[in-house]
């Protein structure tokens, strides 16, 4: 499929870069003149999948997070997030929502569940000891804009 | 992020203000479980008036602070939330552990 614009960067896995990924998300995204609903949602996709890749790809070790960025035909927004971490053992299990496998930091279990609602569709590949990789497509202008009263 | 305390009617108010991700939820969360053990209150507000972005770590700062005070008796209030961040509360099921309001009802003085 032929790419329209891209935007590859990768930084180290420490949690003052969530922000980072957001801004350059926001960035990339504002010519392609999303609603305010899709940027937030686009927003807190990036947010849940970076987190998810420090917290438990990399347990607080370092590494890097790769995040490429893609503005495919007809407003599909292309998003991977990658990471060199412990991979994921169970696909399945951690996209049940409310598992968790670090409760004791208050995680609520549901990136996944975020990040499957806020998209049209989700991807894992994840080998354990090797890392995970999540790919995510969102066409704009096609969602339900929620009620909000 | 400001946090009073009213005696009259027990309530811890928490002014949470900018982005509310993994980052920013480490230092405050341990500030409001201080708070919350000092002051034992019957309701913790939660003011999202000034926060801007916020993940499903929000998500977990709720319910992480649910399991302490459901026990003891006290309730939260999650007040004012912007529409995005009333979706992600809505789509967590955040209505079932706390009451999600717009304003808070003034108290009736006896």
């Amino acid at each position: 499929m032929k790419i329209l614009n891209e935007c590859r960067c990768s930084f180290p896995a420490v949690s003052a870069n969530e922000a980072l990924a957001r801004a350059a998300l926001s960035a990339f995204l504002i010519p392609a003149d999303p609603t305010a609903q899709e940027l937030a949602d686009l927003r807190t996709v990036i947010s849940e999948a970076v987190t998810n890749a420090i917290v438990h790809g990399y347990r607080h070790k370092e590494g890097m997070v790769s995040i490429c960025l893609r503005l495919l035909p007809e407003r599909v927004i292309y998003i991977r997030v990658s990471d060199k971490g412990c991979g994921i053992g169970d696909v399945e299990r951690a996209m049940v929502p409310l598992y968790t496998s670090a409760p004791e930091e208050d995680r609520a279990g549901l990136g996944f569940a975020i990040m499957q609602t806020f998209t049209d569709s989700l991807h894992v590949r994840s080998t354990p000891d090797h890392g995970t990789t999540l790919t995510m497509r969102r066409r704009l202008g096609c969602s339900e804009e929620q009620d909000e009263a | 992020m400001k946090i009073h305390y009213e005696t009259a009617d027990a309530r811890l108010f928490v002014e949470l203000a900018g982005e509310l991700d993994h980052h920013s939820m480490g230092s405050l969360r341990t500030e409001v479980d201080e708070a919350i053990f000092i002051h034992n209150p019957h309701e913790l507000i939660l003011d999202f008036g000034q926060v801007t972005f916020m993940d499903s770590s929000g998500i977990g700062l709720i319910m992480g602070r649910y399991r302490i005070l459901h026990p003891l008796g006290g309730r939260i209030i999650l007040l004012r939330p912007a529409p995005h961040i009333r979706r992600i509360l809505r789509l967590a099921g955040m209505e079932q552990l706390a009451s999600i309001k717009n304003e808070l009802e003034q108290e009736v003085a006896q």
